[in-house]
């Protein structure tokens, strides 16, 4: 219990484990604990920002579909449009070329009407001639009354 | 181990003596056999005991550190690097909340070793009080502490060893003749009263060392004590009382240690203030 010379033991003891702990403990351990602890400040930073990023990118995702639906739903409209203008344009021209085609065929019919009519004249007019030559039993001469024929005919 | 003859205060006496290397009373030089023989050695003497446990931890304590410290790294740590992490912030923190942020480049690794290398010299104290000494006898050593903060000089040797920086930083911080004139002016600033002040300010002095290593010393001391009253009772119910008061005893060790530590950098801090109170 007495004091003696343990006690100077002792005291340079703890001074050189305390040196040992100032160079070889305490620096690499408290800078390996600052740069956890900055990276970790860095790391939960990024992650907000990235949050935030996240979140602004979701916004603008959302402005962008909401534009593609409109420009799309334009795009459809205008489609539609267009194919009820070209249905109409083609029934405009499928008509326009039927009351063609018509009036091509009341032509040729009126043409072959026309043709046979004058056909039926020519014919009726020689029949009436050579009627009128049994019934007068005498000829009339054809370049003699071809005017008068010809007169006749037209009124038929 | 107590023999059948030895009486309790024999028993007693013969653990609380240290393994001691000095001039034996026929004034040759070898450890000391008898109580007597090592209470007559006076100053020029050393227990081997002690110096060989505080070392031994001392080296402990420092082989874990600087083996975390080596392997440090600022990503995932280990287990052991987690564990002098733990510690290192303990003392941080502590360190941060007495001492503020003035920078101090002694103060946490003083502060870190005190707190470990204490802790680790009353964590002998629960090692069972025949277990080491009955090695050690076998071996042919007579006396053979195994707690080094029960020796008054181990735990005086390091609160002198604070005492010695106060002074320094209060030489440095304050300059000498500012604290110098602070143990005149302090506690009462008259010039009538400075005979007084510097009175006070010595036995202030002396006694923030001794009452810092004696605390130490008197709690593990007393707790050792009673671990030693409990071998004298027979050896079937030891237990009974040995086991409550070694439970109890991790408490005090651990606090013991912290205490020091945190009487440690009080007195830092109080050779670092400048201005009044």
């Amino acid at each position: 219990m007495t004091i003696n010379l343990t006690m100077l033991g002792q005291l340079i003891s703890f001074v050189m484990f305390v040196l040992f702990c100032m160079k070889y403990v305490w620096p690499p351990l408290t800078q390996a604990m600052r740069e956890r602890q900055k990276a970790l400040a860095e790391g939960l930073e990024k992650a907000v920002m990235a949050e935030q990023r996240l979140e602004q990118a979701n916004d603008s995702a959302a402005l962008e579909l909401d534009a593609a639906k409109q420009q799309s739903a334009e795009l459809i409209a205008q489609a539609r449009q267009r194919a009820q203008q070209i249905v109409e344009e083609a029934k405009g021209v499928a008509s326009e070329e039927a009351e063609r085609i018509k009036l091509g065929a009341q032509a040729e019919i009126d043409q072959e009407v026309n043709r046979a009519r004058e056909a039926l004249r020519v014919r009726v007019s020689e029949l009436a001639v050579q009627g009128a030559e049994q019934i007068l039993e005498s000829t009339i001469d054809r370049s003699h009354h071809q005017v008068m024929l010809d007169k006749l005919a037209t009124q038929l | 181990m107590a023999g059948d003859t030895k009486t309790s205060s024999e028993i007693i006496q013969h653990h609380i003596t240290n393994l001691t290397y000095g001039q034996l009373p026929d004034g040759s030089w070898g450890y000391g056999r008898t109580v007597e023989e090592v209470q007559s050695m006076g100053f020029w003497a050393i227990h081997v005991d002690t110096m060989f446990w505080s070392l031994t931890l001392g080296c402990v304590f420092l082989g874990i550190f600087i083996l975390a410290a080596r392997s440090a790294t600022s990503g995932v740590p280990g287990h052991l690097q987690n564990l002098c992490e733990i510690a290192v912030e303990f003392v941080e923190e502590n360190v941060r909340q007495v001492f503020g942020t003035r920078p101090n480049p002694v103060i946490g690794p003083l502060s870190l070793t005190i707190l470990i290398w204490v802790f680790l010299m009353n964590f002998m104290d629960l090692i069972p009080v025949d277990f080491i000494p009955f090695i050690a006898h076998l071996a042919g050593v007579e006396f053979f502490k195994v707690v080094p903060t029960t020796d008054p000089n181990a735990t005086l040797g390091m609160s002198i060893g604070v005492f010695f920086l106060t002074l320094y930083y209060n030489f440095k911080i304050k300059g000498p003749i500012k604290f110098g004139a602070g143990l005149f002016t302090h506690p009462i600033p008259h010039w009538s009263m400075y005979w007084f002040n510097i009175i006070l300010e010595m036995v202030d002095m002396v006694a923030k060392p001794l009452s810092h290593g004696l605390r130490l010393f008197g709690n593990m001391y007393a707790g050792e004590m009673i671990f030693i009253l409990i071998t004298l009772l027979p050896w079937y119910y030891q237990f009974v009382l040995a086991l409550p008061w070694a439970i109890f005893h991790i408490l005090v060790i651990s606090l013991q240690a912290f205490v020091f530590m945190i009487m440690t950098i009080v007195y830092l801090t109080q050779a670092h203030q400048t201005g009044e109170h």
